[in-house]
């Protein structure tokens, strides 16, 4: 799978993801600067985190609307994946990829720390190599990432099973104690009606290697790599 | 433009902060009177923070040679080699008197300019660790700086993109009228790609790169160099403003213009500005530079020569580009959206020459500018120290009840959790991070490598009060054992020396003292200083701070996933207590905490010994002998055993036995040199026993853990008997309670 990772003026999880796709996971993978609108050479482009364009204005609010992702509606169109982490995920929600809002956390500071996720829709092309019940471990490194979408939008994400990751305990409760920024429902990670693009705000990339304190990250990853597979090799784990 | 400058005269030659006998050098150096703009070049570029002028001849004193060493100090930050073609790049500096004006950009400015030091250098940050010191946790004014400079190092680490992993929050009162923030910055280069601050090259191009000129921060280097009053406040349009999102942008377009092999030499613009790099550059290579400053970029109007030469706006270089190569720097630049602006050339001759709307208004011998006055001044040791070494604490009642009085000690807000401030800094980005703050030094991966790097910082005021040359030596070994407790062999050090004003006799005798008990350690312990920074001038209103050199030691793993934490890690496992039994209650945490004093002699330090013990660890960690490896610091004995219990992820508890002092609360609580409390599996205990024997060094089980509780025996009675949920609630929430 052909994987091309975003810079933005500002963008610092490009490196860690452009590791992990080619040192982890042996796929070939290039960075794609914020001004190319090409992305024809890619089956899955990944927003990193940082602070693109500074986030001035609003988190993502610049970037959002940058050549690269203008872009991404016909990219997407044309059966690509988009997989958007931290500012990532603000800069989808910016250019209404994916609706709602990220706020800045209740908590009013800066949170990174470790979080678990319950894995709300293993369907998705994201999330299908993720046994059910699985409680992942990633973390978060972000100052707004409280997620909000207006009622409507709330019950039509529920209805089209657009939840992917709430914030969980271990035991896999969404409780507040659980819920690190505040987000609506405890609301972590989100994809569009069709499932190909994901954005959430946990940093998948940082979980990807034993050494950095466990691989749940990689599930995602694993996940899509596996939607390539045509003759069923891939089988749930 | 140059009519309408004042005249310079020895009135504002004293305004500026200079001495008469530095104005009459000044005229005897250039043989007639400066100009308005020349006095102000002298005046900042012989200002004690840029010159070093009461602390270069007692800095002498210390080791910088190595044979790893590639890059020691007078640079923008020291060089180690360590394997595989790397080189680690770090250096630490203070932010402290801004932070006490205005703390959030005091403090997001002092990691602005310590993350450039290391990218000038060619080198890609990995690290920061912040060295903080505060005054009475209790009185409003302390929240409210804890707040603004961990928001301040949150915001631009964060927003930069390179992860705080470590460092120390202390509690004094000293600090109260003056707080420090001092910042250690990490970076990772090539070896042979090291560039460095200077301007080779008749007749090459000098460009100005990065953010625009304003009016901020003038005076910051002369601020720096005084002492504060009750108008403090007054200075704070001196502070600088920080941008981090354009200093990432200038970290990218640096090290891609570096790249393309059309960089000659390049330096940060941080204190003194434009001013210091357009001396300093063409001192280090024998040349001289003129600049015409109508090129210079500015975001303000009808700013004076003056002002563009002392601004001190931040996420700004000045860059040496090879001639004919102008464009390709140009174009890194422009894509990075960043002004590079041709402001001047190199030239022969060694004069620095500054031209302004078409005349020249400086005409100055770059040495002239750069060779300060240094001296040697009368120096005596305080009238009081006799009287407080003499202080026996076994005078003092002891505590009636040992469970509280650890409680008391692990919930003090220095030894206590410090989460509530890490987990507002991106810890991780960079995904090198093996070992997150929280033990006793961080651990990053050298990706493409099997090595890793482990840092520490470490500094303790009280015990350098009462002992300068003994508590800065032991501050070098504590940095060096909280490294060599994560596996790594110390490689080299970084001190940033927060003083009082050098013109007290007694402050500039802890000064030397100190500077010689750090020299004498780095000597025993093989450490070359590579880099670092004075503070002078910590006071105000006539008291000064604690004296407070802290050491920052960066060491190697030769293999990464062979590292120690604190905590233990499991239930069963034997504990041993390497070291001397060698302690004291003198300038303790416990006799600060129970009874407000700071008096009393600190326990010896043999260097040998602690040469060893750290050879020990790390060869008990390379044999994968040990589980834990904890450092004894503050709190003694007991704390060590407490943190290492309550740090991990799950509590453990321990049983334990102590080796006898004379009393009870300086068995559990004393503090001494060279102890560190490790835990081995019982199936590995022979293997342990036989390397701990060939290690030469003092060292004995005391118990082993498991249980709900800690408990500890001396002389066969238990003294502590611990509930551990207890004790982690009171770690959690000790330092927390104050600030949330």
């Amino acid at each position: 799978m052909r994987f091309g990772v975003v810079v933005f003026p500002g963008t610092w999880s490009d490196c860690d993801f452009h590791y992990v796709i080619s040192e982890v996971l042996h796929q070939p993978v290039k960075y794609v600067w914020h001004r190319d609108r090409d992305l024809s050479g890619f089956d899955c482009v990944v927003l990193p985190g940082g602070f693109s364009y500074g986030d001035y204005l609003r988190a993502g609010a610049v970037a959002g609307r940058s050549p690269v992702v203008e872009s991404l509606p016909d990219f997407v169109g044309r059966g690509g994946y988009v997989l958007g982490s931290c500012n990532g995920f603000q800069i989808l929600c910016e250019a209404r990829l994916l609706p709602g809002v990220l706020m800045r956390n209740e908590c009013l500071q800066y949170r990174c720390q470790s979080t678990q996720l319950r894995v709300e829709n293993l369907e998705t092309p994201f999330t299908r190599g993720i046994r059910a019940g699985q409680i992942l471990t990633m973390p978060i490194s972000h100052g707004e990432g409280k997620y909000y979408a207006d009622p409507d939008t709330l019950a039509a994400l529920k209805r089209n099973r657009q939840v992917v990751f709430r914030y969980a305990t271990a035991e896999g409760q969404a409780t507040k104690a659980a819920n690190p920024n505040g987000s609506l429902e405890n609301i972590a990670g989100i994809v569009n009606e069709d499932g190909t693009v994901l954005g959430l705000m946990p940093h998948p990339e940082r979980a990807a290697e034993r050494a950095m304190g466990g691989t749940d990250g990689l599930l995602i990853f694993q996940s899509l790599l596996g939607t390539l597979v045509e003759d069923g090799s891939f089988l749930k784990r | 433009m140059t009519g309408s400058e004042p005249k310079a005269t020895l009135g504002l030659a004293r305004d500026l902060g200079l001495t008469a006998d530095e104005y009459d050098r000044i005229i005897q150096r250039l043989g007639r009177e400066p100009r308005y703009t020349e006095l102000g070049l002298f005046a900042a570029l012989w200002s004690e923070h840029c010159a070093y002028k009461h602390s270069r001849v007692f800095l002498a004193r210390l080791p910088t040679h190595g044979p790893r060493v590639l890059q020691g100090p007078g640079e923008n930050a020291g060089a180690i080699d360590i394997g595989d073609g790397w080189a680690v790049v770090f250096k630490m500096e203070s932010h402290n008197h801004p932070s006490f004006i205005e703390p959030f950009q005091g403090a997001a400015t002092g990691v602005g300019g310590i993350l450039r030091d290391i990218f000038t250098m060619g080198a890609r940050p990995i690290a920061i660790l912040d060295s903080l010191r505060f005054g009475n946790p209790d009185e409003p004014r302390t929240r409210r700086l804890i707040e603004g400079v961990v928001s301040g190092i949150s915001w631009y680490g964060n927003c930069f993109g390179c992860p705080t992993v470590g460092g120390e929050i202390v509690f004094a009162p000293e600090y109260s009228g003056n707080p420090l923030v001092n910042v250690m910055c990490v970076g990772l280069v090539r070896a042979d790609r090291i560039f460095r601050g200077r301007a080779d090259g008749v007749g090459n191009p000098v460009f100005y790169v990065g953010n625009k000129t304003g009016r901020d921060g003038i005076h910051g280097a002369t601020m720096a160099s005084a002492t504060f009053d009750e108008h403090a406040e007054e200075r704070r349009p001196t502070v600088q403003v920080g941008d981090p999102f354009t200093e990432k942008l200038l970290l990218e377009a640096c090290l891609e213009a570096m790249a393309s092999g059309a960089v000659v030499g390049i330096q940060d613009m941080g204190a003194a500005g434009l001013a210091c790099c357009t001396s300093e550059m063409p001192a280090r290579s024998g040349t001289g530079m003129e600049v015409e400053l109508d090129r210079v970029p500015q975001r303000e109007s009808e700013m004076t020569p003056y002002e563009i030469l002392l601004s001190e706006s931040q996420e700004r270089m000045l860059l040496v580009a090879a001639r004919g190569r102008e464009a390709e720097v140009k174009a890194v630049f422009s894509k990075w959206e960043l002004d590079a602006v041709e402001i001047g050339h190199v030239t022969a001759g060694g004069d620095l020459v500054v031209r302004s709307h078409g005349g020249v208004v400086a005409r100055v011998p770059v040495e002239a500018l750069t060779e300060a006055p240094s001296y040697d001044k009368t120096r005596t040791p305080p009238p009081w120290l006799d009287a407080a070494r003499a202080f026996d604490p076994l005078t003092l009642p002891e505590p009636v009840d040992y469970d509280e009085t650890l409680a008391a000690l692990l919930g003090s807000p220095t030894i206590a959790c410090k989460e509530w401030a890490f987990r507002q800094y991106d810890q991780q980005v960079g995904t090198n991070t093996l070992v997150l703050p929280g033990s006793d030094a961080a651990v990053l991966r050298v990706k493409g490598t099997t090595r890793a790097l482990a840092v520490a910082t470490d500094g303790n005021g009280r015990q350098v009060l009462l002992d300068p040359r003994r508590g800065a030596a032991m501050a070098v070994c504590e940095a060096a054992r909280n490294v060599s407790c994560a596996g790594a062999r110390p490689a080299g050090v970084t001190d940033c020396l927060n003083f009082g004003s050098p013109e007290r006799p007694e402050i500039l005798w802890q000064f030397a003292e100190a500077v010689e008990g750090i020299a004498e350690a780095c000597r025993a312990l093989d450490l070359p200083v590579v880099g670092g920074n004075v503070s002078l001038y910590n006071e105000t209103s006539g008291t000064a701070i604690l004296p407070t050199p802290i050491i920052g030691v960066v060491g190697v793993l030769e293999d990464a996933s062979r590292l120690a934490t604190q905590w233990f890690k499991g239930v069963g496992h034997r504990i041993a207590l390497l070291g001397p039994d060698a302690v004291s209650l003198g300038g303790s945490e416990y006799l600060w905490m129970l009874h407000r004093i700071v008096r009393g002699t600190l326990a010896p330090l043999d260097l040998g010994v602690e040469r060893r013990v750290q050879a020990a660890v790390q060869a008990a960690i390379g044999a994968e002998l040990l589980l834990s490896a904890h450092d004894c610091s503050e709190g003694g004995v007991a704390v060590a055993l407490a943190e290492a219990c309550v740090t991990g992820p799950e509590p453990i508890g321990a049983t334990l036995d102590l080796p006898d002092a004379a009393r009870t609360d300086l068995t559990l609580f004393g503090e001494g040199p060279s102890r560190v409390i490790v835990s081995v599996d019982p199936i590995r205990a022979r293997e342990f026993e036989a390397l701990m024997a060939e290690s030469d060094i003092p060292w004995q089980w005391i118990g082993t853990t498991g249980g709900e509780r800690l408990r500890i025996r001396r002389r066969a009675t238990t003294v502590v008997d611990a509930d551990l949920r207890g004790l982690h609630q009171t770690w959690r929430r000790g330092f927390e309670r104050h600030v949330a």
